[in-house]
C-alpha cells in the first residue's frame, strides 16, 4: 500500500532525509569500495513508509543524505530487505 | 590425560534410560548414615557417588577427593511428577495436542507457540472434540474440570508421534520425559557434607531435599504395595510432588517454601545458580586475583598524577613481581635478598621456598642464572590502579609505584577526576603486573601521562582542580607581584628547581610564565570573563582576555578555563607541542605552584564575607517583597478567571509555571544586584576561578534561597489544599507554598527550613534512582557495542563485518586527538 497522495508527502518533512535509488552501476562501485556483500550492509524493511513512498524494490540500496551537528552532512547507505 | 576437541553440544532432555545408565548407584533407603557413622549403601551419601573425605579412594573411579567429580546414583519414582522447569511447555503441549490420539491440533503447524496460541477444537484424525486445557500455578493442569495428574499426562504424551513433534519443533527427547520416573541423585562431591567442630555431621541443602524425596516416595511404594486407599496414596503423591518441585526452585510462587529445621529456607537448585551471589555471576562472572591489595585512598599533592603511594608495610612488603636472575641483575638481587626484600624464590624445577632469617644465608650462596625470585614492590614499579565502578577505560590506569609510611593509597588530586574518586572513604585497588611483557604493554596503553585527553570527549580528563585553580588564579591575577626572594620560596615550597632570571620583581604572570612551554601560543577568554559588551581583548580592563606569545603569559589569569580538568584548553594545545612525558610535568608543577603559592597568601571564607551594605539589602529584599507580591498578583488573577492559560496546560498549571517563573526572575535580578555589590573576597575567588562554587550558591548564602520544589513543582504536599496546618485551606500565596525568601545567612523560617529539606530529600533520593537506571543502561550499552571496530577505511563494523557506519563518527575525527571534537585548522595554521 502507498500513501502517496495522501495526506501530506512524507518525503517533505524537514526531519526526513534525502533518499535516491542506486543504479546499478553505482552498487557495484560502492561495494567495491568498502569490499564486502550487499548482506553486511545496514539494512531497511521494504514496508518502511520511505521505501514504500520512493518504490524501491528488495534489494535496492538506498542512498542517504543525513545531517550530522559534527560534519554537516555525511551519506549513509541501506540494503531493503 | 588426552585431549580431544569438541565438536557440537546438543542440549536435551534426559530421558530415563539416561539416567540409568548414567548412575552407578540406586538409591533406595533414606537413611544417611549408620549406627557407626558410616554412609549407609543405598543411601543419599552413598560413597559410590563420590569422595568428599580426605584420605578415602572413591569406590567407583578409585581417585581421591580432588579428582573424583562424583558419580549420579538414581530414584525409581513410584509415581511419575511433572518436572517444574518445564511446566509451560507440558502446558503448551497439553493445548496442542488431541486428548485421545495425541495428534497436533493445526492444519499447518510451524511452532509449539503458534499451535499452543490457536488450536483446533475438534481433532482432524480422531474427531474428538477437545476439552479446554487450564494450569494453576506452580504445578497442576486441568482437562475441563477434571485433574490431569501426572501419570496421565504422561500418557497422553507418550500418543504424540514423533514426526509431529518435529514440525512443531520440539527437539531434545520425547515430551513424556518432561514429567520424571527415574530421578536422578547428583553426586555427594556437589552436596558435600561438613563436620562441625563438635564432631557432628551437617549436611549439604540438597542432600536434606534429597533424603525428603527418598523418604515419601519409599513410603508412597510401601502404601501402593499394601494396597492403600487412593486418597492417601494421592496425598503422598502431592508430598512427592511438593519436594521434587522445590528441590528444583524453592522460590515457587503459590507453595510454601521448604525450610531448615531453624526456619531457614533450603537453597535449591536455582537458588544456587541464580542471582548476584549465584554460581554464575557470583563465582563463574566474578573473578578474584592474586597480587592486588585494596584499601582506603587520600590525597598527596606532592605527587605526580602520574605516582601512587603505596603503604610501605601493610602492602608494598606483601605484594611481589616475578624477576628471573640473569649475569645483569644477580648481584641486585642478591642485595635484595639480604635487605629482605624478597618473599620467595622459585628454582628451575618449580619448587618455590620462602625466604626466612634462618635460609637466607644458604639461599645467597645457591643462588644461581635462571632462579627466578618474588621480589617486593619499590619506587618506579608498575601497577594498575582502578575504582569501581570500572564504567570507562580511564578508570583502570597505569601508576608508578612509590612506596610511603602509613596506610593508606596516596593519589594526586589531579587524577581524581577520572576515577571520580574523592578522599570521603573511598577505596581503591592495585594490581602488580607480574611479567615484563604485563608491564611494559600496560604501560605504553595505560600510564596516566598517555590518558590525559579523553577519548571521549576531547578534553583533559586529568588538570587542576579546586585550591590548584584558586592559587593559579590569584597567582597570575593582576595585583600579584613577589619580591625575588619571595618568588625563590615559592618556588622552592613547590619543589621546582628552576633558574631565575636575573630580576628583583616577578609577577605572578612572570612566575608562571616560567613554567610555559616556549613554544605554546594561544588566545582565549578566561572562565571570570565578565562578557563585556565589546570585547577589548588585549585592552581587557578586568584582565579576562589570556594572550601567552612563545612561552610568555601577557595578559590574563589563568583559571579552570586554561588548565582546570575537563576545560584546560592550555592542557591541550601543550599536549600537541610536546611530549606526554612534559604535559605531565607541566600538570605536576602548575598544580603545585597553585597550591603553594595559595599556603604562602592564605585563604579563607567567612560569613562577613557575604555581607552586602544596608542600601543594597533593603534594595534586595524590595526586589523579593515584589516579586512574592508579582506572585500573588497571579493568584488574584487566576482567581478571577482573567489568568492567561498556556498552551498544552490546565489553567491551574499554568498558574504554578507562572508563579514558578515569576519568582525565579526575581532571584535572577537579585543575583545580579549582590554580585554587582558583595566585596570581592575568597568566596568570589573560588567562584570565579571556577574552583568551586557559582553565583546561585553565593545568592542563596547571603540574599535568597528561592523557590524549593518537588518534582519540578512547587510544594503541594501535605493537608488537603495546604502546606501545613498553619495556612488558610487554598492559600496559593508564595510564601506558603515553597518560596524561601532568606538567604542562609540570614537564616530560614521553620516554614522555608522543611521545604529546604523536603527538596534536599528528594534530590538524595533523586540521585540513588538515577545512578542505579543509568548504570544498567550503560552496561547494556556496553554490551551492544563492544565488538565494534574501527577499521582500515574508517568504517565501523562489527564481528561479523555488518557495517555500522560508513564514517566513524560522521566526520572521521579522533576526538581524544582532537579540541573537544573539532579541529581547529586556523588555530593549528597560525600558532602551529
Ligand atoms: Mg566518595
Ligand atoms: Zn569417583
Ligand atoms: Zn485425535
Ligand atoms: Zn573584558
Amino acid at each position: 500500500m502507498s500513501l502517496k497522495g495522501d495526506c501530506i508527502n512524507i518525503l517533505e518533512h524537514v526531519l526526513v532525509p534525502k533518499f535516491r535509488v542506486l543504479s546499478d552501476e553505482e552498487k557495484a562501485r560502492l561495494l567495491e569500495k568498502l569490499k564486502t556483500t550487499k548482506e553486511k550492509l545496514p539494512k531497511i524493511l521494504q514496508v518502511d513508509p520511505i521505501v514504500t513512498n520512493i518504490e524501491a524494490k528488495k534489494g535496492d540500496i538506498l542512498e542517504i543524505k543525513r545531517k550530522s551537528e559534527v560534519a554537516g552532512e555525511y551519506v549513509y547507505y541501506r540494503l531493503v530487505v | 590425560m588426552t585431549l580431544s576437541k569438541i565438536n557440537s553440544i546438543d542440549f536435551g532432555l534426559l530421558s530415563p534410560s539416561m539416567v540409568k545408565s548414567l548412575a552407578t548407584v540406586r538409591i533406595v533407603t533414606s537413611d544417611l548414615y549408620d549406627a557407626d557413622g558410616y554412609p549407609v549403601d543405598g543411601g543419599a551419601m552413598d560413597p559410590r557417588m563420590g569422595v568428599v573425605d580426605p584420605g578415602l579412594r572413591c569406590r567407583t573411579c578409585g581417585s581421591t577427593i580432588g579428582d573424583c567429580v562424583g558419580h549420579f546414583g538414581y530414584v525409581e519414582l513410584a509415581r511419575p511428577v511433572i518436572h517444574v522447569m518445564y511446566t509451560k511447555q507440558i502446558y503448551q503441549l497439553l493445548k496442542a495436542s488431541c486428548s485421545k490420539c495425541g495428534h497436533i491440533l493445526h492444519r499447518n503447524p510451524i511452532s509449539l507457540d503458534q499451535v499452543a496460541k490457536a488450536p483446533m477444537r475438534k481433532c482432524t484424525h480422531c474427531d474428538k472434540q477437545q476439552g479446554k486445557v487450564t494450569f494453576a500455578k506452580p504445578y497442576t493442569y486441568y482437562l475441563g474440570k477434571e485433574e490431569l495428574n501426572p501419570m496421565q499426562i504422561r500418557e497422553w504424551f507418550e500418543r504424540v508421534k514423533g514426526e509431529d513433534l518435529q514440525k512443531i519443533g520440539f527437539r531434545g527427547g520425547r515430551p513424556e520425559w518432561l514429567t520424571l520416573t527415574l530421578f536422578p541423585i547428583p553426586p555427594v562431591t556437589m552436596r558435600p557434607s561438613i563436620t562441625l567442630e563438635t564432631g557432628e555431621r551437617s549436611e549439604d541443602d540438597l542432600t536434606h531435599k534429597l533424603v525428603d524425596i527418598v523418604r515419601i516416595n519409599q513410603s508412597l511404594k510401601e502404601n501402593i504395595d499394601i494396597g492403600a486407599p487412593e486418597f492417601i496414596l494421592n496425598d503422598l503423591w502431592e508430598l512427592l510432588q511438593y519436594h521434587v518441585a522445590t528441590y528444583f526452585d524453592n522460590e515457587l510462587t503459590g507453595i510454601p517454601q521448604a525450610r531448615h529445621r531453624s526456619g531457614r529456607p533450603l537453597k535449591g537448585i536455582i537458588q544456587r545458580l541464580k542471582a548476584k551471589e549465584g554460581r554464575i555471576r557470583g563465582n563463574l562472572l566474578g573473578k578474584r586475583v592474586n597480587y592486588s591489595s585494596r584499601t582506603v585512598i587520600s590525597p598527596d599533592p606532592t605527587l605526580s598524577i602520574n605516582e601512587v603511594g603505596i603503604p610501605a608495610v601493610e602492602v608494598a612488603r606483601e605484594l611481589t613481581i616475578p624477576e628471573t636472575i640473569t649475569t645483569l641483575n644477580a648481584k641486585n638481587i642478591k642485595e635484595l635478598i639480604k635487605d629482605g626484600r624478597v618473599n620467595y624464590i622459585t628454582r628451575p624445577d618449580g619448587r618455590k621456598i620462602k625466604v626466612t632469617d634462618e635460609n637466607r644465608k644458604d639461599i645467597i650462596t645457591n643462588l644461581a642464572i635462571g632462579w627466578s625470585v618474588d621480589r617486593q614492590l619499590k619506587d618506579g614499579d608498575v601497577v594498575l590502579f582502578n575504582r569501581q565502578p570500572s564504567l570507562h577505560r580511564v578508570s583502570i590506569m597505569v601508576h608508578r609505584v612509590k612506596v610511603m609510611p602509613y596506610r593508606t593509597f596516596r593519589m594526586n588530586p589531579s587524577v581524581c577526576a577520572p576515577y571520580n574518586a574523592d578522599f570521603d572513604g573511598d577505596e581503591m585497588n592495585i594490581h602488580a603486573l607480574q611479567s615484563e611483557e604485563a608491564q611494559v604493554e600496560a604501560s605504553m596503553l595505560m600510564e596516566v601521562k598517555n590518558n590525559i585527553i579523553s577519548p571521549r570527549f576531547g578534553g583533559p580528563l586529568v588538570g587542576l582542580d579546586l585550591d590548584h585553580i584558586s592559587g593559579l588564579f590569584l597567582l597570575t591575577s593582576k595585583e600579584t607581584v613577589l619580591g625575588r626572594k619571595e618568588t625563590a620560596e615559592l618556588f622552592s615550597r613547590a619543589a621546582i628547581d628552576i633558574e631565575l632570571p636575573d630580576k628583583d620583581t616577578f609577577t605572578g604572570k612572570d612566575i608562571v610564565s616560567l613554567l610555559l612551554p616556549k613554544k605554546l601560543n594561544m588566545y582565549f577568554k578566561a572562565n571570570a570573563c565578565k562578557e563585556c559588551d565589546k570585547c577589548l581583548k588585549d585592552e581587557c580592563k578586568h584582565d579576562m582576555w589570556v594572550s601567552i606569545k612563545d612561552g610568555v603569559l601577557k595578559t590574563g589569569v589563568l583559571d579552570t578555563r586554561a588548565a582546570g580538568a575537563f576545560k584546560g584548553k592550555m592542557l591541550n594545545k601543550i599536549r600537541r607541542l610536546v611530549a606526554d612525558d612534559e604535559l605531565k610535568n607541566f600538570i605536576d608543577r602548575l598544580g603545585r605552584l597553585g597550591v603553594s603559592y595559595l599556603m604562602m597568601r592564605g585563604f579563607s571564607i567567612g560569613i562577613s564575607d557575604l555581607d552586602v551594605p544596608t542600601r543594597i539589602e533593603n534594595i534586595i529584599s524590595e526586589e523579593i517583597q515584589t516579586s512574592m507580591k508579582d506572585a500573588d498578583k497571579l493568584v488574584i488573577k487566576f482567581n478571577e478567571d482573567k489568568l492567561k492559560v498556556l498552551p498544552g496546560m490546565t489553567p491551574e498549571d499554568s498558574l504554578e509555571t507562572q508563579i514558578l517563573s515569576t519568582l525565579a526572575e526575581g532571584l535572577n535580578t537579585v543575583s545580579e544586584i549582590m554580585i554587582k555589590n558583595i566585596r570581592p573576597s575568597d568566596i568570589l575567588v573560588m567562584s570565579q576561578s571556577g574552583a568551586k562554587g557559582s553565583n546561585i550558591n553565593t545568592t542563596q548564602m547571603s540574599a535568597c534561597v528561592g523557590s524549593e520544589t518537588i518534582l519540578g513543582k512547587r510544594i503541594q504536599r501535605g493537608y488537603l489544599g495546604r502546606t501545613t496546618t498553619h495556612f488558610k485551606v487554598g492559600d496559593l500565596s508564595a510564601a506558603t507554598r515553597g518560596f524561601v525568601a532568606r538567604g542562609f545567612k540570614q537564616g530560614l523560617t521553620p516554614f522555608e527550613f522543611f521545604w529546604n529539606v523536603m527538596n534536599g530529600r528528594e534530590g538524595l533520593m533523586d540521585k540513588s534512582l538515577r545512578t542505579r537506571k543509568s548504570g544498567y543502561m550503560q552496561r547494556r550499552l556496553m554490551n551492544s557495542l563492544q565488538d565494534l571496530k574501527v577499521c582500515g577505511d574508517m568504517s565501523v563494523r562489527d564481528s561479523n563485518g555488518n557495517i555500522i557506519q560508513f564514517f566513524v563518527g560522521d566526520d572521521g575525527i579522533d576526538p581524544s586527538k582532537s579540541d573537544w571534537g573539532k579541529l581547529n585548522w586556523i588555530d593549528f595554521v597560525e600558532h602551529g
